[in-house]
């Protein structure tokens, strides 16, 4: 989901998002639900067999494949070193086996669906909770977390070096405090910035800007934004869909 | 034309700006002064984000205050850093953001989009993360987004600061071409050049109001004091 989408035009990126997810449900359900060992390795074998066609069907390269478990594969290992240290390798075996096959299967619905398009879906599939949430807001809060991993990464990483340059250590629990607490500091301007950003990209017309921001910047009472009792036609025209 | 009545803008017990009145019908109008002048709060105030303490700014006759959502459609803004403005994850989803707040779905929508891609010379990277992209074309992309919902006027808040020369002048041209209105805060003067009109705050006051050539001369004299 971060930026991870790979244009094509294979069947699968062709499908629906609400298809794939509802598939990777079963699968999720497929692969966890025998309790004996030949059962599960019947539906892993099954599982992979899917996979593997999956993979070579959206025409992803295997390194690509294989890039999307590698950062899972630690707690994995841990996973794995737990079962085999209470002495039940076998089950701790097929967990991890579990556990790949389904981060491949979720990476190569991610892989080939559009952000937009998974969040076209969650929000219209969260349609019925609407008198209790924001469909809107949810799925902008998805958008926005997926979008800002790698910009925290980079100040992330630029507060390290700054650290490093003036001869802070890079690890340890000290380096950990005086990295985060800088970091939450950037993020929540970040976020009075992107707060603004959204409002004059037409996020949320007819609400007023967000309370908190205008307070801390200084804006006019908050709930002062009135409906739009002249509204120019070219504009309003512009808006239909 | 922007027409700013009387405005004054105060945060707790600190003034921004001043009283000002003045009304923006140029072309293109430049926005100079020190760091902490009041130029970015002017500029917010000019398609709605800030609402003025006192006063009123009207865009084409729309009152910032009463119709907030009208003025946003017709000023675009452009931010310092773009990594701020993108909210997409692909370039392409970026672009269509601000025009599905607009409404337009389907192929209007997909049209809208490669037409804007195109304008910016973005087709190529249409499909790739935002992420990836270097910071000129973060900023071209920051732009299209802008321009693709067509606004009459442009205000854009330190475009360049992050940039190197290629891409500065690369959005100094992209300016120039543009037939919008356009309001540029800027501490880059060769930005100025063939601009109708630069305004020079300083402490939350307009302190000269002039042709580029002589509001720079007084803003570096200014920075020289």
């Amino acid at each position: 989901m971060l930026g991870i989408y790979r244009h094509g035009t294979s069947p699968l990126h062709r499908a629906r998002p609400g298809v794939k997810l509802a598939g990777l449900a079963l699968m999720a359900i497929a692969l966890f639900l025998p309790a004996s060992p030949a059962g599960i390795v019947a539906v892993g074998l099954g599982a992979a067999f899917v996979t593997v066609a999956g993979y070579g069907i959206a025409g992803i390269p295997s390194r690509i494949a294989i890039a999307q478990i590698r950062p899972a594969l630690w707690i994995l290992g841990m996973i794995f070193l737990f079962h085999a240290i209470m002495g039940d390798a076998l089950t701790g075996a097929l967990i991890v086996a579990r556990f790949i096959l389904l981060i491949a299967l979720a990476a190569l619905v991610t892989l080939t669906t559009r952000v937009s398009d998974m969040i076209a879906t969650i929000e219209a599939g969260l349609q019925p909770l609407r008198r209790f949430v924001d469909p809107g807001r949810i799925a902008m809060c998805l958008v926005l977390t997926i979008r800002f991993v790698p910009v925290l990464a980079n100040e992330a990483h630029a507060l390290q070096e700054a650290q490093a340059a003036r001869g802070g250590k890079r690890t340890g629990p000290s380096a950990f405090i005086r990295l985060a607490v800088p970091l939450i500091l950037r993020g929540l301007r970040l976020s009075e910035t992107v707060a603004e950003a959204l409002h004059a990209r037409g996020f949320g017309r007819n609400e007023s800007f967000p309370e908190s921001a205008q307070t801390r910047r200084g804006h006019a009472k908050p709930g002062l934004a009135q409906p739009d009792s002249e509204i120019d036609p070219q504009t309003e025209a512009h808006r239909d869909p | 034309m922007i027409e700013i009545e009387a405005i004054r803008h105060r945060v707790e017990t600190n003034t921004i700006l001043h009283e000002l009145s003045l009304n923006l019908g140029e072309g293109r109008i430049g926005i100079i002064g020190a760091n902490g002048s009041g130029k970015s709060t002017f500029a917010r105030l000019l398609n709605g984000l800030i609402l003025p303490s006192a006063g009123r700014v009207r865009v084409h006759g729309h009152d910032t205050r009463a119709a907030g959502d009208v003025v946003r459609a017709l000023v675009g803004f452009v931010f310092q850093n773009p990594d701020h403005q993108i909210v997409y994850p692909i370039v392409e989803e970026d672009v269509g953001f601000g025009l599905r707040n607009a409404g337009l779905r389907g192929d209007a929508l997909s049209c809208a989009v490669t037409e804007a891609l195109e304008s910016f010379g973005l087709t190529e990277k249409r499909n790739q993360p935002a992420h990836l992209l270097s910071g000129g074309e973060k900023q071209l992309l920051a732009l299209a987004g802008i321009l693709a919902l067509a606004p009459r006027v442009v205000v854009l808040d330190e475009p360049t600061a992050l940039l190197d020369l290629r891409n500065r002048r690369k959005i100094a041209r992209i300016l120039a071409d543009l037939p919008q209105q356009v309001v540029l805060v800027t501490h880059d003067l060769d930005m100025l050049d063939g601009f109708d009109r630069v305004l020079v705050f300083d402490s939350g006051r307009i302190v000269a109001d002039d042709t580029p050539a002589r509001a720079i001369a007084h803003y570096i004299r200014l920075m020289e004091a």
